[in-house]
């Protein structure tokens, strides 16, 4: 249970981003805490799915992309007029990755452990490759973001500054936190656990296993969807490459699972440490087409997992244990 | 749509099925000992290719006459990769079983561009090049050796497992673990073979493919997939399965260009893999 | 005559080539314990895979409260009451006691304030109450098996199915187990229970269902069973029939 003195922690750390942009005025700054900020509620969205309920999807880009798509389509529908604003694209993006995600999930949840994993795997791909043969939405070439000035709210687009864009994407992950918690505190997060930790022993307690997945992926795959509204907007472009890949899913994972797969704060330290990270190496060693920054995250990925799988939030806690 | 095509699209994905075949056995070796997937398995196929390559650029060697070199190499990497990665993680939860893996796949793929760029290499001028024709098909002779060869390698895995004492030893260790440690297995060595047994069939699906196909740091990413869906459709654990189901995995690729969409084959191959284990959770041919 | 809970009719699993329930018939009343022996393979617990939904019957009936019920998911069947224990216990290991129990008493209320007052209570009622914040997979064998029971009550079941109950439990906290299942017992549950123990067995059934290669060759109150020739030529061997 929060004490006091944690509660006091975060509302300090909230004032602290609140007021960051307000301090750090130039783009690069803030650019990068938008980038935490959205892999972080992309962590967390997937975390719902993986961490809580068990679920390993190493295919969650396609919820990504498919709010991407849906909300660029919607904004490059010029005869709706105010009806095409990226904030409806983002619920519809929303409202289109839960369906799809039920329809993937009806079959695909009767597989369990590796072959699940594998199936999302296989199931990211098809997407993908279905979206790189589909023209309607730009195929292999991609879609750009139409580009309406002024900037403003209801556009979702702003030029000038990033400000906007930071306050709006630290939302998003006050949003996601928010839907997390309250899910962990109630009876659906405690199936979600029962779920994670043995299917058939829930089954024989009354919990209705195959719902619950499906809802679990319904969570997941909506708020995974805003984020890629969101990056449509942040960027302005989008193709198949940045918003389907099956190196975004692995990203996403790799998030949650340094910080700590199934706790609250995980995805937040697990952003907070390898957006920077992807940065420094992006920097010093990536770029040249190298991909000596991949090669860091190879190792990286190795060493978490053979040293501490319950990510950094273990390492905490173990140490807050012995202390 | 002529039947010449359709015929000969059955020949090539007969062929090349052979060559799935081969790669998956040594997955589902690995799957079968100790419930891990090796997530890396077509970086473990790039490196053999690589090593086909690098004999060939370097020393002038075929890839044919490399190839027990290469197979050595790949076991070494493989009973390597046990001994420094996987004997760790062995009891971990699944998700960092599938990170292990998954990182050294991102490693290698990621290390050997750095070595290499990203530039599609390609063997010149190998042993064995050209085409036959046999009854009016058009047949690649190094497709056709691949074939073989893989056939034979399967062959040599199969009789290696079902008649040898290590290999009846490999299979109690993968049927019981504690039951085979009681009667003297040492498992970790069992462990350290199937790893570098499963290599050592990558060393020469690599070996072979490198006769024909191009050599880059990503091409394991679309075989590896390929290796999954054929386990899976084989049975996880069953050896003798793949066969089939690498099989079925060539010809679905190749029937699902030529009577779909050539850019959607893989896209086929994966429906049909999702649609088969919807049916059969154990695969065609699994028992569990 | 009083309908019975739970009527199993001439029920058989097969396995491939193996069977491993052959025609079981037999009923459980509202409120009455049943004990199911066996030597092991004799199907006791593929017998309670049946009854909870995990294995579908190839032939025959299972009728609770006179409603077929083969083949309905585990957790249908759980919700129309029926609870169960495991031979190899499942607790949730990364979860802590109390939330454990939890699971189970969210089957009759969406509150977690109430699932916790009900799991509280479940918890008592076996005695595990001091440990509610351990996590589950520290517990010592005997705690786990209370805390199986305990997540098995909170669903308030009807009928609850334990599946062995002393086994791997030393000796000192049998007697312990066993009161509790009698306690249960006089809570007005039906209880069939697994066991091995003979003289748990025999002093806490009113009725004892013998079972032996897939088949019931013997039903009746404890002293009746144990007394059967084909039980004792079972369990021991043909040199012992009397």
């Amino acid at each position: 249970m929060p004490t006091a003195l944690d509660r006091a922690a975060a509302l300090a750390l909230l004032a602290a981003l609140l007021a960051f942009p307000l301090v750090f005025t130039l783009p690069y700054p803030r650019d990068v805490m938008i980038r935490i900020f959205l892999y972080a509620m992309l962590a967390t969205a997937w975390n719902v799915l993986a961490g809580y309920c068990g679920q390993i999807s190493l295919g969650h880009a396609v919820f990504f992309g498919t709010g991407a798509y849906a909300s660029t389509v919607l904004a490059k529908q010029d005869w709706l007029g105010v009806w095409a604003s990226p904030w409806l694209g983002m619920l519809l993006g929303a409202a289109l990755a839960v369906l799809l995600s039920q329809v993937i999930g009806y079959p695909v949840f009767r597989l369990r452990g590796h072959y699940f994993a594998i199936a999302t795997i296989a199931v990211g791909e098809i997407v993908q490759t279905l979206v790189i043969n589909w023209d309607g939405v730009g195929g292999a070439r991609g879609l750009f973001v139409p580009i309406k000035r002024p900037d403003s709210l209801i556009n979702l687009q702003f030029h000038e500054s990033k400000q906007t864009y930071y306050y709006i994407a630290l939302a998003l992950l006050l949003l996601a936190l928010a839907i997390n918690r309250w899910i962990v505190r109630s009876r659906t997060g405690y199936y979600f656990r029962a779920i994670r930790e043995d299917q058939d022993a829930a089954a024989a307690l009354g919990v209705p296993v195959a719902r619950y997945k499906q809802r679990a992926m319904a969570v997941s795959a909506g708020l995974t969807a805003a984020g890629g509204t969101f990056y449509a907007q942040y960027v302005f472009f989008i193709d198949p490459e940045s918003v389907l890949p099956l190196s975004l899913s692995i990203l996403i994972c790799l998030v949650a699972v340094l910080g700590g797969v199934g706790t609250l704060w995980g995805p937040l330290i697990g952003a907070a440490i390898l957006v920077p990270l992807g940065e420094v190496t992006r920097i010093h060693l990536g770029g040249t087409g190298k991909a000596l920054d991949l090669v860091v995250y190879g190792l990286l990925i190795m060493i978490i997992s053979v040293i501490q799988p319950g990510g950094i939030m273990a390492l905490f806690q173990r140490g807050l244990r012995r202390s | 749509m002529t039947a010449e095509v359709l015929l000969q699209g059955i020949v090539s994905g007969l062929l090349m099925g052979l060559v799935y075949a081969l790669i998956a056995a040594g997955l589902s070796l690995i799957f079968g000992l100790m419930e891990i997937v090796n997530f890396a398995h077509g970086e473990f196929l790039m490196v053999a290719m690589f090593a086909s390559y690098w004999a060939w650029a370097l020393w002038r060697l075929d890839p044919l006459v490399s190839l027990p070199l290469t197979v050595c190499l790949l076991f070494i990497l493989g009973a390597a990769t046990y001994w420094g990665l996987i004997r760790w993680i062995l009891d971990a939860p699944m998700l960092a079983q599938i990170f292990a893996t998954f990182g050294l796949a991102v490693f290698l793929r990621s290390a050997a561009q750095a070595l290499w760029g990203v530039d599609f290499l390609v063997v010149k001028n190998p042993l064995v090049e050209g085409r036959i024709s046999l009854g009016g098909l058009f047949l690649g002779l190094p497709q056709l050796v691949a074939s073989a060869g893989a056939l034979l390698a399967f062959g040599a895995l199969h009789w290696f497992i079902s008649r040898t004492e290590t290999g009846l030893a490999l299979q109690a260790t993968a049927q019981d673990r504690q039951a085979a440690s009681l009667m003297g297995i040492d498992t970790q060595r069992m462990f350290a073979l199937g790893w570098g047994i499963g290599a050592a069939c990558l060393g020469v699906a690599g070996a072979l493919l490198s006769l024909f196909f191009y050599v880059f740091p990503e091409v394991g990413a679309t075989f590896s997939l390929l290796a999954y869906v054929a386990v899976a459709l084989g049975g996880f654990g069953n050896v003798p399965g793949t066969l089939a189901a690498g099989v079925v995995v060539g010809l679905v690729e190749v029937l699902g260009g030529l009577l779909i969409a050539p850019a959607l084959k893989y896209a086929v191959v994966f429906a049909i893999y999702l649609a088969v284990v919807l049916w059969r959770p154990q695969g065609l041919f699994g028992r569990f | 005559m009083i309908a019975p809970l739970l009527d199993i009719q001439s029920v058989t699993k097969r396995f491939g080539g193996l069977v491993a329930n052959r025609e079981i018939s037999f009923q459980v009343a509202p409120g009455e314990l049943i004990g199911v022996i066996g030597p092991n393979g004799a199907g006791k617990s593929t017998l309670f895979d049946l009854l909870t939904g995990f294995q579908a019957p190839d032939e025959g009936r299972i009728l609770l409260d006179g409603e077929s019920i083969a083949g309905l998911s585990p957790d249908r069947i759980s919700r129309r009451g029926i609870g169960r224990t495991f031979q190899k216990l499942r607790p949730f290991g990364h979860m802590t006691v109390l939330e454990n129990v939890m699971v189970g008493a969210f089957q009759k209320t969406t509150s977690p304030r109430e699932a916790r007052e009900q799991a509280q209570r479940a918890l008592e009622s076996v005695g595990l109450a001091d440990r509610a914040q351990a996590h589950a997979r520290v517990l010592s064998t005997g705690q786990r098996k209370r805390l199986e029971m305990a997540r098995a009550l909170a669903t308030r079941p009807r009928l609850l199915l334990l599946d062995e109950v002393t086994g791997g439990v030393d000796q000192r906290s049998i007697p312990a187990l066993v009161e509790l299942v009698q306690r249960l017992h006089a809570d007005g549950t039906a209880l069939v229970v697994i066991e091995h123990n003979m003289r748990v067995i025999m002093g806490i059934s009113q009725r004892v269902v013998a079972l032996h290669l897939g088949e019931v060759i013997a039903v009746g109150p404890p002293s009746a069973v144990t007394g059967d020739p084909r039980v004792i030529e079972a369990y021991l061997g043909r040199a012992y029939a009397p």
